[in-house]
C-alpha cells in the first residue's frame, strides 16, 4: 500500500428491484433487461467521466440499491471491471454487495465472488413472515435462511444482515426473537434500523399501529444488550459487528473519507465539495456520462460546515471523536468552539469525555437527534 | 361645483348585522347607478382591504358617490357611507352615522333582527336619522319576509309594510331601494356661507398625499388653499385638494360645500392629527363651536406582541408605526419580557381589532408574531392612595401595596332564540354576569341583558356563545364602567421558573379552574425534552395546579441513508429550526404557539 495515497470510497447505485417495499423511499423500481442494459451503459459512461484520481486508493466499494442482486451478475462484474481499470484498489478493499433473499442463487454468488465482492449485505428485516408481508417484502424468512446458507457456501466470510425494529404491530418479544434468531446464525455484522415512515411511501398513506416511544426506546436498548450476548459490539447508532468486522465503508461516511457515488441519487463527498446525483432515472440515462447534467445540489463546504459534520457524523459512532483530531483539522481547540454544548450535555450525562475522545453515552445515543442538532451553528 | 343643488343630494348609510348583505347591496347600488362597468366590478367594492373581503366585514369606514336618475326624471347625487360592522368600532360607526341624513336598515329575510341590528338602529335613531328597512335575501327558500316585517314593526317600531323585498345578490328590486332613498331620506341642510364646519368620519394615510380626510361638510365650504384647523387636535394645514369619492378612486373638484360628502388632503403626516369625530373648520374664519360627539377613543384590550425571531424587533416597530399612521386607536409602547425578549405592549379597541392588527402584521409585513394573552385595563388602588392603570399583568404591584382593584364592566345584550336561553344564561353565570332582565321579541326570541366583566368576554365568549346556541345567538356590548373585584395574578412556572409572558389577572374564584386548564394545555403544547418538566400554576407563593411533561425517551435517527449526508443534515437542521421557534425559559424550550394556545382554553 502506498502511504501517500489518500483513501477513496466508491458507491454504485443499482436502481432496480423486484418490487418496491412499502416503506422504501430510495430511487428504485422494477426494470426490464433492456432497461438494465441501457442503465449499465449510462453508468459506465458516468464512471468514465468521473474525477481522475491517480493519487487515490480505493479502500471500499458498496453496491446499493434498489436490489443489486436483482440484476444480471454480469452487469455488476462489468461495472467492477470498469472501476478497477480506472482506480487503484487497496489490496484489502472491502467490496460489498446488497442483496435480497429470493434473488440469490449459487451461480450468481459464484459470479460475485469472482468479480471481487468479499462482503454481502442481506436484507432480512424480520424473521416473522407476517411482518415481512406487512413490509411488502418479496421473501419469507425461510428464503432468507436459504440465501444466507448459499452465501456462506459461496465463500462469503463477511456477511451483514439488515433488521428493522419499530414495525407496525411489532411487540418487544417479536423483535427480540428476530434479533436472537439472526444472531444465532452468526453473521459478522448486523444493521438494526428502526422504521422511519417517509412521506411519499405507501406506509405514509396508511394508518399504522406503530409502537409508542417507550416501547421503541426499550427495543432500541434491548438490541445492544442482546447482540452483546452474542459477541456483537455496537460501533454506531444502528450498526453492530463482531470484532474486526465493522463496515469500513460506513465508517468512511462518519469519518468524512472522500467518496464518489455513481448512479441516480448517489451522493458524493470530494474534498470540500458535496453533491448528489439527480434522482431522475431517465435524466441520468439521457445524460450518458455528462456529469454536469447528472450532479445536482453541489455544495462547497465551509470550514464551519466541515466542523459541524465532523461532530454530528463522528458522534454517531460509539467511539466518538478525537478532540486532538478536531484541533488538528480545524486549528481550534474543541471547547473553544463547542464548550457550551459539551458542558450542557456532559452535565446531563448524555455525553462524556474520556482519554481524548468525546462520545455519546448510552442514554445520549437514545436521544442523539436532539444533541447532534445542537452541534449545528 | 358650488352650484350643486342641496335638494338633489342624499347622504345615507347602510346598517345591518354581519352577513345580512350590507356590502352586497352597496355593490349592487354602485352597479345599478352605472358608476362601474361590469368589468371593473369586483365583489364588495367598498371593502378595500383584502382582510375585509375575506372576513366579510368592514373594518374602516368608506364612502362612495354615485349619480342616480330617479323616476321623477331628476338626477340625484347619492353619497353612500359604509360603516364598520363590529362592536369594537362602535365609535367609528357613530361618527359615520353622524355624517348621514338617513339610513337603510338591511335585515335578512330568514334571520330577522339581531342584537347588532338593534344596537345600530338605536344608534341611528339617536342621531336623528330617518331609517327605512329593506328586506334582503328574499330569494332564499327559508325567507319569511312577512314575519320579519312584523318583527321590525313590533320590536323597533319602524313602519315596514312598504319595505323593498330584495335580493342584493341577484339584483331583485334594488331599483325600488334607490327610489326610496330619494323619497325617504331627507336632503341635507346647512348654509354654505357660514364658517366651515365639517365632520371627519374617517382618515387614511397615503404615502404620496399624506392624510386623506373623509368628511361631511355641515356648514360653509372648503376648497384648495383654505387654511383648515382640526378643532380637537389643533392641527392647522393648507388644503391641497378637495374632491369626492369615485368607486375606488378620488375625483378632485373645486369645492365642497354644506351638505356634501368628500375628501380633503392637506399634507398632513399623521392620522393622529385628524381623528375621527373631530371638526374641520376654517383657521381664518372659525366656526363658533365644534360639532358634538367627539371623543378620543381609548384602547380597551392590551396584549404583548413579540417577534418570533428576535432579530425582527426593528421590523415590528416599523410595521406598527406604519399601521398607526392609519389607525389612531392603535397604541403601542416597547416592553421587555424575560421569556419573549423585546416586544411591544399594544392596545386595541377590542379583540377583533387585535386580531386584525395581528393578521395585518403577519400578512402585509411578513412578521411571525408571538402574542400574549389579552388583558383589559385594571385599576389598581394602592395603599398609598395612588391609582394605576394596569395593562400588563407583570406590572402588578406587590399585594401588600394594593388596597383594592377594579375591573371594567360592560353592558351586554344577547339576542337568542328561546330554546337556548337556558344554556346562554348558564354561560353568563359562569362568566360572572349580573342578570339585568330579559325581553321577549316575539314568542320565539328573547333579548337578555347582562352586566359582564370585560375580562370574561375578551377570550372566547363569542365562540362559547355561538357553540351553545348552535350559532343563533347574537351579541353586542358597550363599556359601562369600573367595578371593584377580587382579582389575583395567576403565575405559571415551567420547571420552577416563572414565565412572565404567561401571567394573567383572574377573578379569585376562577383562579383554580383557570390554573388547572392552563397547566393541562401547556402540557400538551410543550414537547418532551431531555428531562422532566413540572408545570405549575401559582397565586402568590401558593401552587394551585400542577402537570408534568415527561422526559423524552427516544429520538434517534437509526435509518440507513448511505452517504446522503446532506439529507441527514437537513433533518438535524429542521430539528434545530424547530428549536429556534421555541423560547428558552431556564433550561426549557417552550414553543411560540404555547403562549397563544392558552387563549383558547376550551370550555367543555
Amino acid at each position: 500500500m502506498n502511504k501517500k495515497r489518500k483513501p477513496l470510497e466508491l458507491y454504485v447505485h443499482i436502481p432496480f428491484c423486484i418490487r418496491k417495499c412499502a416503506y422504501c423511499d430510495f430511487v428504485s423500481g422494477p426494470g426490464t433487461k433492456a432497461m438494465q442494459k441501457e442503465y449499465e451503459e449510462a453508468l459506465l459512461a458516468e464512471i468514465d467521466a468521473a474525477e481522475e484520481t491517480a493519487e487515490r486508493e480505493v479502500i471500499s466499494v458498496f453496491f446499493g440499491g434498489g436490489t443489486p442482486s436483482a440484476v444480471d451478475a454480469g452487469m455488476l462484474a462489468r461495472v467492477m471491471e470498469k472501476l478497477r481499470s480506472k482506480y487503484v484498489f487497496s489490496e484489502d478493499a472491502e467490496i460489498t454487495l446488497e442483496a435480497n433473499p429470493g434473488t440469490l442463487d449459487a451461480e450468481k454468488l459464484k459470479c460475485y465472488r469472482k468479480s471481487g465482492f468479499n462482503r454481502i449485505s442481506i436484507g432480512c428485516q424480520s424473521v416473522h413472515d407476517e411482518e415481512l408481508k406487512r413490509l411488502g417484502r418479496i421473501h419469507t424468512f425461510a428464503e432468507f435462511q436459504e440465501s444466507f446458507a448459499l452465501a456462506r457456501d459461496a465463500g462469503f466470510a463477511n456477511i451483514n444482515v439488515d433488521l428493522m425494529s419499530g414495525l407496525p404491530e411489532q411487540s418487544e418479544e417479536k423483535w427480540e426473537e428476530s434479533l436472537r434468531t439472526i444472531a444465532e446464525l452468526s453473521p459478522e455484522h448486523i444493521s438494526a434500523y428502526s422504521l422511519i415512515v417517509e412521506p411519499g411511501t405507501p406506509f405514509a398513506e396508511q394508518k399504522l399501529d406503530l409502537p409508542d416511544e417507550d416501547t421503541e426506546r426499550e427495543m432500541y436498548a434491548r438490541t445492544a444488550e442482546i447482540l452483546a450476548e452474542y459477541g456483537f459490539f455496537q460501533y454506531e447508532i444502528s450498526n453492530y459487528a463482531k470484532p474486526g468486522f465493522a463496515c469500513r465503508h460506513n465508517i468512511g461516511y462518519w469519518k468524512r473519507t472522500d467518496y464518489l457515488g455513481f448512479g441516480p441519487s448517489a451522493a458524493s463527498l470530494f474534498g470540500n465539495r458535496r453533491w448528489t446525483n439527480t434522482a431522475d432515472r431517465s435524466l441520468h440515462l439521457k445524460a450518458c456520462g455528462a456529469l454536469e447534467k447528472i450532479r445536482e445540489d453541489e455544495e462547497i463546504l465551509s470550514r464551519q460546515d466541515a466542523m459541524e459534520e465532523f461532530m454530528f457524523l463522528g458522534l454517531r459512532m460509539t467511539q466518538g471523536i478525537s478532540t486532538a483530531e478536531f484541533e488538528e483539522k480545524f486549528g481550534k481547540e474543541i471547547h473553544a468552539v463547542y464548550g457550551g454544548v459539551l458542558k450542557k450535555y456532559e452535565a446531563m450525562h448524555l455525553l462524556q469525555e474520556h482519554s481524548g475522545r468525546l462520545a455519546l453515552t448510552r442514554d445520549g445515543i437514545s436521544v442523539s437527534n436532539v444533541i447532534l442538532a445542537d452541534f449545528l451553528m | 361645483m358650488s352650484g350643486i343643488d342641496q335638494s338633489k343630494i342624499r347622504n345615507f348609510c347602510i346598517i345591518a348585522h354581519i352577513d345580512h348583505g350590507k356590502s352586497t347591496l352597496a355593490d349592487r347600488i354602485i352597479q345599478k347607478t352605472g358608476l362601474l362597468t361590469e368589468r371593473e366590478m369586483q365583489d364588495q367594492v367598498l371593502d378595500n382591504m383584502d382582510l375585509e373581503r375575506e372576513r366579510g366585514i368592514t373594518i374602516k369606514a368608506q364612502a362612495v358617490r354615485t349619480v342616480y336618475k330617479a323616476a321623477d326624471g331628476e338626477e340625484y347625487i347619492l353619497n353612500m357611507i359604509d360603516t364598520p360592522g363590529h362592536v369594537d368600532f362602535n365609535y367609528e360607526v357613530s361618527r359615520s352615522l353622524a355624517a348621514c341624513d338617513g339610513a337603510l336598515l338591511v335585515v335578512d329575510a330568514s334571520q330577522g333582527i339581531e342584537a347588532q341590528t338593534l344596537a345600530n338602529v338605536y344608534l341611528a335613531l339617536d342621531h336623528d336619522l330617518d331609517v327605512f328597512p329593506v328586506i334582503n335575501k328574499v330569494d332564499l327558500p327559508s325567507a319569511e319576509p312577512d314575519r320579519v316585517i312584523a318583527e321590525i314593526e313590533d320590536v323597533i317600531g319602524l313602519e315596514a309594510q312598504d319595505a323593498p323585498r330584495i335580493s342584493a345578490k341577484t339584483g331583485l328590486n334594488v331599483d325600488e331601494v334607490l327610489e326610496q332613498i330619494v323619497q325617504k331620506i331627507p336632503a341635507p341642510e346647512g348654509d354654505p356661507t357660514e364658517p366651515l364646519k365639517a365632520l371627519i368620519f374617517d382618515s387614511v394615510y397615503d404615502a404620496y398625499r399624506g392624510v386623506i380626510i373623509s368628511c361631511r361638510v355641515m356648514e360653509g365650504s372648503v376648497k384648495k388653499g383654505t387654511r383648515i384647523r382640526m378643532m380637537a387636535t389643533g392641527a392647522v394645514e393648507e388644503v391641497v385638494e378637495v374632491g369626492y369619492f369615485g368607486a375606488g378612486r378620488l375625483i378632485p373638484c373645486d369645492e365642497l360645500s354644506a351638505g356634501m360628502v368628500g375628501y380633503i388632503t392637506a399634507s398632513i403626516k399623521n392620522v393622529r392629527d385628524t381623528r375621527v369625530g373631530d371638526t374641520v373648520t376654517d383657521a381664518d374664519r372659525p366656526c363658533a363651536e365644534a360639532l358634538p360627539g367627539y371623543k378620543k377613543v381609548n384602547p380597551m384590550v392590551y396584549c404583548g406582541m413579540y417577534p418570533a425571531d428576535g432579530a425582527q424587533y426593528g421590523d415590528l416597530r416599523d410595521a406598527l408605526e406604519k399601521l398607526q399612521l392609519n389607525d389612531a386607536s392603535l397604541f403601542y409602547e416597547p416592553e421587555t419580557s424575560a421569556a419573549l425578549g423585546f416586544g411591544f405592549r399594544c392596545g386595541f379597541l377590542g379583540l377583533l381589532h387585535l386580531e386584525i392588527i395581528q393578521e395585518r402584521l403577519e400578512r402585509e409585513y411578513n412578521l411571525d408574531l408571538v402574542t400574549t394573552a389579552p388583558s383589559v385595563i385594571y385599576k389598581v388602588h394602592k395603599t398609598d392612595g395612588t391609582v394605576i392603570d394596569l395593562t400588563n399583568p407583570s406590572n402588578l404591584p406587590d399585594p401588600s401595596e394594593i388596597d383594592y382593584m377594579e375591573e371594567p364592566l360592560v353592558k351586554a345584550e344577547i339576542m337568542v332564540t328561546t330554546d337556548y336561553i337556558g344554556p346562554i344564561m348558564e354561560l353568563c353565570q359562569q362568566r360572572r354576569g349580573q342578570y339585568q332582565g330579559m325581553e321577549y321579541m316575539e314568542t320565539t326570541r328573547a333579548m337578555l341583558h347582562y352586566h359582564l366583566p370585560l375580562n370574561e368576554i375578551i377570550y372566547d365568549f363569542f365562540d362559547a356563545l355561538k357553540s351553545r346556541s348552535k350559532g343563533y345567538a347574537s351579541f353586542d356590548y358597550e363599556l359601562l364602567g369600573y367595578e371593584r373585584s377580587e382579582l389575583v395574578k395567576l403565575d405559571i412556572l415551567v420547571n420552577k421558573e416563572e414565565v412572565d409572558a404567561l401571567s394573567f389577572i383572574v377573578f379569585e374564584g376562577s383562579a383554580y379552574e383557570r390554573g388547572r386548564k392552563m397547566c393541562e394545555k401547556l402540557k400538551e403544547e410543550i414537547p418532551r425534552q431531555l428531562f422532566e418538566i413540572p408545570i405549575q400554576a401559582a397565586v402568590g407563593s401558593k401552587i394551585i395546579a400542577r402537570e408534568t411533561v415527561r422526559a423524552m425517551r427516544k429520538d434517534v435517527l437509526a435509518k440507513c441513508y448511505g452517504g446522503d449526508i446532506s439529507r441527514k443534515k437537513k433533518l438535524l437542521e429542521k430539528q434545530k429550526e424547530g428549536k429556534k421557534r421555541m423560547r428558552q425559559v431556564g433550561n426549557v424550550e417552550i414553543p411560540q404557539k404555547a403562549f397563544m394556545s392558552v387563549l383558547k382554553l376550551d370550555e367543555n
